[in-house]
């Protein structure tokens, strides 16, 4: 069997605050393999943001072992890290997170203008994946033009830009009504189907439906990994 | 991220809030345009000394007649003249690539018509308008063999020549010096104020022969060949140090005096006066774009503020750059472009302000500026290094946000 595009090893991490240590996350030990959908479960505080953000390599571990596609990345730090999460890792946030009077276009360039891409083939790329996402002809739009699903789809695209092993949607229907929520549930979905590895970061129960497996976390561990027997098509 | 790219990024970020970029400026541009305007007026002050300085002749050493003790009063240089027209004369005799010019000094009444005026009459050998630097407006010098007759001839200075013969032409007149007829054979170019703000322009050269016969005829004076100074101009490209001691110890052999015995005169070197002059006005100089500069120093201050506010501002962005895969180098050359952008900006804005002002002043105040570009490329310079230094602490701040925080920042 080849090896898990995501493996994590007795995954802990401490912050300190004043004299107190909270174990936000307090060993977690997961594979995820190419092309799986995933959603990570659980209450507020019960590590599930802290366990993505370690996956997104945005944070280090305190300790524990992380792969990304075989790479021990837990022991990266700083602009190596940066360099992986340029590379491997596409962000879906709850806000969007796009940059303000800035074209749709340059917000899907901008992981391409830090890969250090020459700009006619960024806007080519760019484009590209504004297309997939259903938006090519809003290229030009400021996300003040947009509605907020057409805000997210652009943050899609911008996460698909540089061809990650992995999407990570932090809460990605937050901000939206529910009808527009099924409408990114089904883009992320169609995504996989492509073989794109989707891993969903929730605490709505109706949202992690839409994935084939679920992780539920409590008190920093992984309590339950399940599998969702029917997956509901969105 | 290239440079261009960051500067695209910089110039966005700066018109999304143009009036807050403007009034960010606005402490650079004030602080740049009276770096300008100082430097401006302060090298034209400069200007202005040197050319006095100039006009006074340079390379000159003078020396001035002892002093005298009177019942226990002493009377000061001049009051004893120690000095001759042969000491004059065995200057340029003993020391070479020197030339010596003798004067005797005194005032006297002209009249012309029925005009009159009170000038200084300077007796002095055709040397002196060489060594002092007069130059001829119109007529002739007079030469050896007015020197030899004591010829009734003179020169007068612009001054004199206004006052005394209004708009008519001095030349060919004759004028009576304390009653003694003259002829007007030259006027002198104007020299304007000396350093101590008299009119060198106004007096009359004429023969030292004839001021000492004719004029300042004291019997003492008649008899001797005294003066009361000796103009001693020394060949460019020499040491005015040790020309200094050469005419020295000449003058002090002609008078026979001891080793140890005081000088009876008195020895000046021109040369260091117009340094000590020239250091003191580029002093002022200085210290009014030292001024200047503090405020350019308050409009860093004043970059790095805003610069602070809008890091904070802009935290989730910064926290969405990195999770692109922004590096630490991106986020600061970010935030480092921006201050230099704001800083450059205001400078370039400040220059043509202080221009303007400058040459506003000039027409205005009616003082002498002096735009130099080095001045223009001094200020940029400092504008750009001020951006740089007041932008390092905000960028180096936004570089080390930690992503997480930052994207979770309300």
């Amino acid at each position: 069997m080849a090896a898990a595009l995501i493996r994590t090893r007795d995954l802990t991490k401490t912050y300190r605050v004043g004299d107190n240590e909270i174990k936000a996350l307090a060993g977690v030990s997961v594979d995820i393999e190419q092309g799986e959908f995933t959603a990570v479960m659980g209450p507020s505080g019960s590590g599930k943001s802290t366990f993505m953000n370690m996956l997104g390599c945005l944070d280090r571990p305190s300790s524990g072992e992380y792969l990304l596609g075989g790479r021990r990345v837990s022991e990266l730090e700083g602009d190596e890290l940066a360099q992986v999460r340029n590379s491997s890792v596409g962000f879906v946030f709850q806000t969007f997170n796009l940059l303000a009077r800035t074209a749709a276009m340059e917000n899907v360039e901008l992981p391409l203008v830090y890969a250090g891409m020459p700009a006619a083939e960024r806007r080519v790329r760019a484009l590209e994946m504004l297309a997939k996402v259903g938006l090519a002809e809003r290229a030009g739009h400021q996300p003040a033009q947009l509605s907020g699903g057409q805000q997210q789809r652009v943050a899609i695209a911008r996460a698909l830009v540089t061809r990650p092993l992995l999407i990570l949607a932090d809460e990605p229907t937050g901000a939206l009504d529910s009808r527009t929520s099924l409408e990114i549930m089904g883009l992320l979905q169609e995504l996989n189907r492509g073989g794109m590895t989707v891993l969903l970061v929730t605490h709505e129960a109706d949202v992690a439906r839409f994935a084939r497996r679920v992780l539920y976390f409590r008190d920093g561990l992984m309590v339950k990994d399940a599998v969702n027997a029917e997956t509901e098509l969105a | 991220m290239n440079l261009i790219g960051l500067l695209r990024v910089a110039m966005r970020a700066l018109a999304i809030n143009k009036l807050r970029s403007l009034l960010t400026m606005l402490g650079i541009i004030i602080g740049v345009a009276a770096v300008i305007v100082m430097i401006a007026v302060g090298a034209g002050a400069q200007q202005r000394v040197e050319e006095q300085i100039r006009s006074l002749g340079s390379n000159l050493l003078l020396i001035l007649s002892g002093t005298t003790t009177s019942g226990g009063v002493r009377m000061g240089f001049g009051s004893n003249l120690t000095i001759s027209e042969d000491d004059a004369a065995a200057i340029p005799r003993e020391i070479p690539a020197t030339m010596a010019a003798p004067a005797l000094r005194g005032t006297a009444q002209l009249i012309w018509g029925n005009t009159n005026w009170s000038t200084v009459i300077f007796g002095v050998t055709p040397e002196y308008i060489d060594v002092r630097q007069w130059e001829l407006a119109a007529g002739r010098i007079f030469d050896a063999s007015d020197l030899a007759g004591a010829t009734k001839v003179c020169l007068v200075g612009q001054t004199v020549a206004r006052q005394l013969f209004g708009g008519a032409d001095p030349l060919g007149q004759t004028i009576r010096v304390r009653r003694v007829p003259f002829t007007v054979i030259g006027v002198l170019e104007s020299k304007g104020q000396s350093m101590m703000g008299t009119d060198q322009d106004d007096l009359i050269l004429m023969p030292i022969s004839t001021a000492r016969k004719r004029v300042l005829g004291a019997s003492n004076l008649a008899k001797q060949r005294s003066v009361g100074t000796i103009w001693v101009k020394v060949a460019d490209g020499q040491d005015m140090k040790a020309a200094e001691e050469q005419v020295r110890a000449l003058l002090r052999q002609r008078h026979r005096l001891q080793p140890g015995q005081d000088d009876d005169f008195s020895l000046r070197n021109l040369e260091e006066v117009a340094a000590t002059q020239e250091a003191s006005s580029r002093v002022l100089a200085l210290l009014l774009a030292a001024v200047a500069s503090v405020s350019l120093v308050v409009g860093g201050i004043g970059i790095m503020n805003i610069m602070l506010v809008s890091v904070t501002e802009r935290t989730r962005e910064i926290g969405l750059r990195m999770a692109v895969g922004a590096r630490t180098r991106d986020i600061l050359g970010q935030f480092l472009v921006e201050a230099v952008t704001l800083s450059l900006i205001g400078g370039l804005a400040g220059i043509a302000i202080g221009i303007a002002t400058a040459v506003g002043i000039a027409e205005v105040a009616g003082w002498r500026i002096v735009l130099s570009p080095q001045s223009v490329v001094l200020a940029v310079a400092f504008a750009f290094a001020i951006g740089v230094f007041f932008g390092f602490y905000p960028a180096r701040k936004a570089a080390r946000l930690n992503p997480v925080e930052a994207l979770r920042f309300e």
